[in-house]
């Protein structure tokens, strides 16, 4: 419920609210979702790698679930931050996909590192051991973050010069406003789908479990 | 300490022993690195830049690591011997090194023969090279060794561990090609000692999850 307000309330703002960018004009208004589902996907991530800790500190079925469902809100949004990019970048540059803008090439190795996530988990027998490797993979997720950013900065100046600069995040006051808005509406969305998810996931787990027994 | 080192190498030893004996990998991995780089000669251009030669070369020795990395706990898995592994009386993060060092020996086997075609078919060997892919073997044998045992254990595993590991891979590929063609290889070769370094330890303390049952 606060997720679809606030929702609904930053893209109104967005699209009525914030003034538009004197030089990309209404395709600015973009910024306000893809920025977000960017930040949002990246919370879920580490989300995943700190619950993926947890159960190499301690042990425990629950905390499997939820690094699962963790990876999975993030892949989610990766893939609407995806979309939402080569939107824009079509619309701004006039091509579907440009390599020089960091943050969508990031996205795409992340992409694909946590769809083979999947793979891994759906290939190894479930239990504690599946767990285990399933939270080491989405640690080295969180790790490689960082290094293939760098990564990326490293192959730029090596192989496309860097041709699009966007400035920085100088905003005024409404566009800042707006953009917080929806960020916070984008975060509920994910934590509301979170824990939708988590309970699904939850209550299947239980009905396997009393399946078993009365079995 | 020594304990520690002396396990590390005894396994090390062993699987140096028994691809000596059996010839299962490294014959492989030279002949298809060197047929990559005959392959090659046709997917390139007439004219392609030294630059381009040098990534193909990348490409063909990440992929022939894949090889060595693919077959290093299948067998330990096929025979039952990784059993025996986890319940022998050492630490499980020797064995993690212990195969490491002996996927780096293949990898060098390799590399001996890649190189010096390299430099017959296409461009000459630079030092800068020679250091990158130094630096880079660490990297692929470090992780490419945990995310072999993590392979080793699905049902999908020759399939599965490039999957995990290219995404991986693509930094050592950046700072490897960085350092073979930039004009300033100091930075991508320190690029390349940071990842070692962040992924090598990461891949020590976890390897113990992944082979426990």
């Amino acid at each position: 419920m606060t997720a679809a307000a606030l929702l609904v309330a930053g893209l109104g703002l967005a699209l009525f609210w914030a003034p538009e960018d004197a030089d990309q004009g209404i395709s600015q208004k973009i910024f306000y979702v893809h920025v977000p589902v960017a930040l949002t996907a990246y919370a879920a991530f580490f989300w995943a790698a700190w619950k993926a800790l947890r159960l190499l500190w301690k042990g425990g079925d629950r905390y499997d679930l939820e690094s699962y469902t963790a990876v999975h809100m993030g892949v989610i949004f990766g893939v609407l931050t995806l979309v939402t990019g080569s939107i824009w970048a079509k619309v701004s540059w006039g091509h579907w996909w440009v390599w020089s803008e960091r943050q969508l090439t990031l996205f795409l190795i992340l992409f694909l590192f946590y769809s083979a996530y999947f793979m891994l988990r759906y290939s190894t027998d479930p239990g504690p051991r599946r767990a285990r490797t399933s939270a080491v993979y989405s640690l080295f997720g969180v790790v490689l973050i960082p290094v293939s950013f760098m990564a990326i900065r490293l192959a730029e100046g090596l192989i496309h010069p860097v041709v699009f600069k966007r400035d920085g995040p100088d905003m005024d006051g409404t566009m800042f406003l707006t953009f917080c808005v929806c960020l916070a509406a984008m975060l509920a969305l994910a934590g509301g789908l979170y824990l939708l998810e988590l309970s699904g996931k939850r209550a299947d787990a239980n009905l396997r479990d009393l399946r078993e027994r009365l079995a | 300490m020594s304990g520690y080192f002396a396990d590390v190498a005894a396994l090390a030893r062993k699987d140096l022993l028994v691809e000596l004996r059996t010839r299962d990998t490294v014959p492989a991995m030279l002949l298809f690195v060197v047929s990559a780089l005959v392959v090659f000669h046709f997917a390139l251009p007439e004219e392609s830049s030294r630059l381009a030669a040098s990534g193909m070369l990348w490409i063909a020795l990440l992929f022939t690591a894949l090889l060595a990395l693919g077959r290093a706990f299948v067998g330990e898995r096929d025979q039952g011997t990784i059993d025996g592994l986890i319940l022998a009386p050492c630490d499980r993060s020797a064995i993690w090194l212990g195969k490491t060092l002996s996927v780096l020996a293949f990898l060098l086997f390799a590399e001996a023969v890649a190189l010096p075609a390299f430099a017959l078919f296409y461009e000459s060997v630079t030092w800068e090279l020679v250091a990158g892919l130094a630096l880079a073997n660490i990297g692929i044998a470090s992780v490419g060794t945990l995310f072999g045992a993590m392979a080793a254990a699905a049902r999908a595993r020759e399939l599965l561990l490039p999957l995990l590991f290219l995404p991986v891979a693509i930094p050592l590929i950046v700072g490897g090609l960085g350092a073979t063609v930039s004009d300033d290889p100091g930075r991508y070769l320190a690029f390349l000692g940071v990842y070692d370094l962040i992924f090598a330890i990461l891949s020590w303390a976890s390897f113990e999850y992944v082979v426990t049952e």
